[in-house]
């Protein structure tokens, strides 16, 4: 090795000493598999506002009673009056006052968001197991409980993005504020 | 290997008696205890602490009982626990429907929704992906809910602030997947879905998931702990707990919110109006003092330390003043681990205590210049029903006797 070549090794060495090289931009090894597009609705449980995604089938509220006194009533309640879980009627008109009751009825800013609940997550100890027309059937239940549809509405994918949640203006977005 | 026990061993070995070792041939007026003068036990192949501080565990809060023990809360033992690091077996735990048995090896994370190519990947791709390392804290978004109670809880400082923990995370960047993926322009939110059975799920803005958001795999240098979302976690930094979401199976990029049940019923800030904060993320600027802290009690006049953790969902914190009392006086204290963004830093400020009463604060200011709100100013903002973002000053009153309680000041 040259003097020379070595002179430059050591400065790299002893510049390395004092600061090793920052992390890099990374490049992906890419390994994800493709997913078929048939294999994505399996998956693709989530349901927005505007109902894109919910399936099909249907419920009713009368439907609905029955899938509520089987598998939800236990821990909602009879008529969803709540405890040991949370209480899903009632509380209209508490919201500004001193003891607030945020229920479905009085709080929930969309009826989807009900449905995707119950299919994703209930009930507690069985979740995933509904049917797409029970869970329409129980969403419709619990709406009617709180006065929201009427004792013989049939929810289906059309209708229950329509259902018009009291409380739909009741939030404010501060991540489109601190945007503007 | 036949079992010997160590008696045996030290017969068969080295050719003594036990009795030779440690009996009265040998007491000699030198100093050690009883276990300086018997062979120590073997190696365990998974590590345990001492016997004498198993009492150091988590608060559990089962709000349902034995119905549903794994919905609620478990706290960190914060006033028991030094330095800015939790332990992974006290770190604080969130969790909807209990902890999932995940088979790392069946466990799939889908990539989906407004992306040129869906994808799926196993955790053992995962695992080859360049990995980065950062300390972060997580703090859910109802720790110290207990410190708005009508009249102040006396539980220790980890019973009401310990919903939060801060440790070492090591994963994958999340923008290096959505690249991967394909991620289109129109994306604007991605929704993050766990594996447990609530399937728990929440919208995150594409801004944050493209800045630092992580995979994260391992949590203090071994993979995750199925508390904490084994096989593996999205973690967004300084965001709000329940963002983080654990056990991750999918991610779905979409252009708006999906509005889901803990960003719509739950995780919303109640104003007294009657309206509500919708998508408040970042976790305020905050700080508890440990030690001293309610329940204890100093056990003479003379000098203290008085230690706590600082941090903000901003970045770093830039300091911490503390104040013995009540907030007329503060000095400022020193600090470890400050250069760190979005985790814990440790202050101590040394404190003469002369045997009088004191109230014990402080206060943290981070790098953007957010300053620790007082309790009046924090209240003043929402709802008597608002149990979240609670990041206002905590009081520990000194009395003359030296117990500390809690207190609202």
């Amino acid at each position: 090795m040259s003097m020379l070549k070595r002179a430059g090794l050591a400065a790299v060495l002893a510049l390395g000493a004092c600061a090793a090289p920052r992390e890099q931009p990374a490049e992906s090894p890419r390994l994800g598999a493709p997913l078929q597009p048939g294999a994505v609705a399996a998956w693709d449980i989530s349901i927005p506002p505007s109902g894109a995604g919910l399936p099909s089938g249907s419920g009713s509220v009368k439907q609905g009673a029955l899938v509520y006194e089987q598998k939800c009533a236990a821990c909602h309640g009879v008529g969803g009056t709540g405890k040991p879980a949370d209480v899903l009627v009632g509380g209209r008109g508490t919201l500004a006052s001193k003891a607030p009751v945020r229920t479905v009825g009085s709080y929930w800013p969309y009826a989807t968001t009900l449905f995707d609940y119950v299919r994703r997550a209930m009930p507690i100890t069985n979740p995933l197991s509904l049917t797409n027309d029970e869970v329409y059937a129980v969403t419709a239940y619990v709406l009617n409980l709180n006065g929201i549809v009427d004792a013989d509405a049939t929810l289906d994918a059309q209708a229950l993005p329509k259902v018009s949640m009291p409380n739909r203006d009741g939030f404010i977005d501060e991540w489109a504020r601190a945007k503007r | 290997m036949p079992s010997v026990d160590r008696r045996g061993f030290l017969k068969v070995v080295l050719g003594v008696t036990p009795a030779a070792l440690a009996g009265p041939a040998s007491a000699q007026n030198l100093a050690g205890e009883e276990w300086e003068r018997v062979y120590g036990t073997g190696f365990a192949p998974y590590g345990e602490r001492s016997r004498f501080e198993q009492p150091v565990v988590r608060y559990l809060n089962q709000p349902y009982g034995s119905l549903a023990p794994g919905s609620g809360a478990a706290y960190s033992p914060l006033e028991s626990l030094e330095g800015i690091i939790t332990p992974s077996s006290l770190h604080s735990i969130r969790s909807h429907s209990g902890t999932p048995d995940i088979d790392p090896k069946r466990h799939q994370l889908v990539i989906h929704g407004l992306v040129a190519q869906p994808l799926t990947f196993s955790i053992e791709a995962l695992s080859r992906y360049p990995m980065v390392t950062r300390t972060h804290f997580i703090e859910c978004s109802g720790n110290s809910n207990r410190g708005l109670a009508p009249k102040p809880l006396q539980l220790p400082a980890g019973a009401i602030h310990g919903n939060m923990s801060c440790t070492e995370w090591t994963g994958i960047q999340l923008r290096l997947l959505l690249e991967e993926a394909g991620a289109q322009p129109q994306a604007k939110w991605l929704l993050a879905e766990g594996a447990d059975s609530a399937h728990m799920s929440r919208s995150i803005p594409m801004e944050k998931a493209l800045d630092d958001a992580l995979i994260a795999l391992y949590q203090n240098g071994e993979r995750l702990r199925p508390e904490q979302g084994y096989p593996v976690r999205l973690l967004v930094p300084g965001y709000e707990g329940n963002m983080n979401v654990k056990w991750l199976r999918r991610i779905k990029l979409v252009e708006t919110p999906m509005y889901t049940k803990d960003e719509t019923s739950k995780y919303t800030d109640l104003l007294a109006d009657g309206r509500a904060l919708q998508f408040t993320f970042e976790m305020g600027p905050k700080s508890v003092i440990t030690k001293p802290s309610s329940m204890m009690k100093l056990p003479s006049r003379g000098v203290y330390e008085i230690s706590g953790l600082a941090w903000s969902g901003a970045g770093r914190v830039r300091k911490v003043d503390v104040s013995t009392d009540g907030g007329t006086t503060w000095r400022e204290a020193a600090l470890t681990g400050a250069e760190r963004p979005k985790a814990f830093a440790r202050f101590r400020l040394p404190w003469r205590w002369e045997g009088g009463e004191a109230n014990l604060q402080s206060r943290t200011t981070d790098e953007k210049g957010n300053v620790q709100p007082a309790r009046a100013a924090w209240l003043a903002q929402y709802s008597p029903g608002n149990s979240y973002h609670n990041n206002c000053i905590v009081t520990w009153a000194v009395a003359a006797d030296g117990s500390v309680s809690h207190v609202y000041a």
